[in-house]
């Protein structure tokens, strides 16, 4: 059985002409069908990693295998880009094409996939994302959210085992990132589709398997969300915020009440709160 | 007779592409008021008009109906000074920093002062002013392209362009959009100083409910191009169930304090920031052990 899906082995990464390497000494595997979130602050390596991870960077030192392939190897590239697919920040920047449906058969035209089985996959691709009543329209005519789903769809199609999103919902609304990180969280349960999620949103990490936290070009801290969070000072230390949840948590704890430390979200809080002063049955 | 408030909006209708098959009327007969010290939050969905509504406080935008009073003055009459009004009104739009263009940061910041006409010496007095505000250096930092920096000191200087123009009113739509946690908490720390000790009269627009709660002193909530409730944050956030139904969310502080008083716990309806709520929590627990 396949045990890692991706492996970083002591990876580091300069830029060329730069000084410090943007990345130094990272090591992570990530099991296949996990959704492991990214978080750091800008200029912590989060997008550099990303980029390595499907071969758009190559390591300076180290090496970084996906499904057995190790990214330097120049014979496995096409494979390796149609295994680990990306989307990235800007939904505008992302769509090439003028019909939704076109812009899903861009991927598979580039990796030579015959014209009779593209239209079931594209149909099913827009299916997987709840875009297919679009499959006509303009790009430009849809919402943030929707362009999003559409470059997943993108991916999709192509049909890949790893989904890396670089903050891909750092320029939506409330709601359009709802809808992104739902669409994104289904696959993964549904297709087992592995999933880095590289984000500035703590809500979103709460609710990913594993959170790696990246601090100038290392992995500072790693586990699952409770584990990562709890931690609220080394959070503070590395400029990121934790839930506000586990923040009220630790200021209650402060002042006397014995507040379970994981907390997370509202309805955890709720819990924690009503099993120390809730009127009882 | 009444003193003329400082900023007025009356039945203000805008229709993009009037006439073409594209006519989309984005606000429908949206009246509001804006008075000196204020900081007001526009929230609401995307496609609401919140961003249609604030480009017309400067005069980027044209009513298709209705009028736009600063200080008394019709913004649109025949013959209105446009420029004087845009002196008074900073607009920084949404990713500002992607209209940044000189080769300095002075320059770009240097700007709209100098397009008034000022002279060397008051337009370095304003570059420095407007750097010190956005907290960014002037040795270190005024000689620098703006394109090596980091996309939030992008942002800063993009937002000191405007603040060099020394308005009275700053209208910011999504200023902290696509910014890591601490890029965030820069830019809002800098909007609220600048509100609290430069006296600029604030108007926001935001996604983020828990911002809005510390920051604003009044919330304008619109929904499908009309303002469908306005109020303090604590009149506002206590009305969860409108929120949701046009599709907005309220403080995690309010969703805790409706679930616990829902579970019977004894806390007021209206509580909506975290540290408010802490100090019930923490006096209901001291009670406790009282008894």
């Amino acid at each position: 059985m396949e045990e890692t899906r991706i492996s970083v082995e002591d990876v580091s990464y300069t830029y060329e002409e730069a000084e410090a390497p943007a990345l130094r000494g990272v090591n992570a595997a990530v099991r296949p069908g996990e959704f492991v979130a990214v978080l750091g602050h800008n200029g912590s390596g989060k997008s550099t990693l990303a980029k390595l991870l499907n071969a758009l960077y190559l390591p300076t030192e180290g090496r970084v295998v996906i499904r057995g392939m190790d990214t330097a190897d120049e014979q496995a590239l096409w494979q390796i880009r149609q295994q680990a697919g990306m989307i990235f920040q800007n939904p505008d920047n992302q769509i090439v094409a003028t019909v939704v449906r076109e812009d899903v058969a861009f991927g598979l035209e580039n990796l030579g996939v015959p014209t009779e089985e593209m239209p079931g996959r594209i149909e099913s691709a827009l299916a997987s994302v709840r875009m297919s009543a679009f499959a006509e329209s303009a790009p430009h005519m849809l919402s943030g959210g929707q362009k999003q789903r559409v470059a997943i769809a993108g991916i999709l199609a192509m049909e890949p085992s790893i989904l890396i999103a670089d903050e891909a919902t750092a320029m939506l609304d409330p709601s359009g990132r709802a809808e992104v990180l739902e669409t994104v969280r289904t696959l993964n349960r549904r297709k087992g589709i592995t999933v880095m999620w590289i984000t500035h949103f703590m809500e979103e990490a709460a609710t990913a398997d594993r959170v790696i936290v990246m601090s100038e070009g290392e992995i500072a801290l790693t586990g699952t969300p409770k584990e990562v969070f709890r931690q609220v000072d080394v959070m503070r230390k590395l400029h990121l915020d934790v839930p506000h949840m586990t923040d009220l948590a630790q200021s209650l704890r402060e002042g006397g009440m014995p507040i379970n430390g994981d907390v997370l979200t509202v309805d955890e809080m709720t819990e924690e709160v009503c099993r120390l002063l809730c009127p009882s049955k | 007779m009444q003193a003329a408030m400082p900023i007025e909006v009356r039945h203000l209708t805008h229709t993009y592409s009037e006439g073409s098959a594209f006519q989309a009327t984005a606000i429908r007969d949206v009246s509001l008021t804006l008075e000196d010290g204020e900081f007001v939050a526009v929230v609401g969905h995307t496609g609401s008009g919140k961003s249609t509504l604030v480009q017309h406080l400067n005069g980027l935008l044209t009513p298709t109906e209705g009028q736009i009073l600063v200080d008394g003055m019709d913004m649109f009459a025949p013959g209105a000074d446009k420029r004087l009004i845009r002196r008074k009104v900073g607009l920084v739009f949404q990713y500002p920093e992607y209209q940044l263009f000189e080769e300095t940061v002075a320059k770009d910041v240097a700007f709209g002062p100098k397009n008034l006409g000022l002279s060397a010496d008051e337009i370095d007095r304003r570059v420095r002013q407007a750097m010190a505000h956005v907290h960014l250096d002037y040795d270190q930092y005024a000689q620098r392209s703006p394109f090596e920096l980091s996309g939030g000191q992008m942002r800063r200087v993009a937002i000191a362009g405007v603040l060099a123009m020394e308005p009275r009113f700053l209208i910011l739509d999504e200023p902290t959009a696509g910014l890591d946690p601490m890029g965030r908490d820069h830019i809002l720390g800098m909007i609220q100083e600048l509100h609290r000790q430069g006296g600029v009269t604030v108007v926001m627009v935001s996604h983020s409910m828990d911002d809005v709660a510390r920051l604003a002193t009044r919330l304008i909530v619109m929904s499908k191009g009309q303002v469908v409730a306005a109020g303090t944050p604590r009149e506002i956030f206590r009305q969860a169930d409108m929120m949701a139904s046009i599709g907005l969310g309220v403080p995690e502080a309010a969703r805790l304090c409706a679930a616990l008083r829902g579970r019977g716990l004894m806390l007021p309806e209206d509580l909506y920031t975290l540290e408010e709520l802490r100090e019930h929590l923490l006096r209901l627990w001291k009670e406790r052990g009282k008894a």
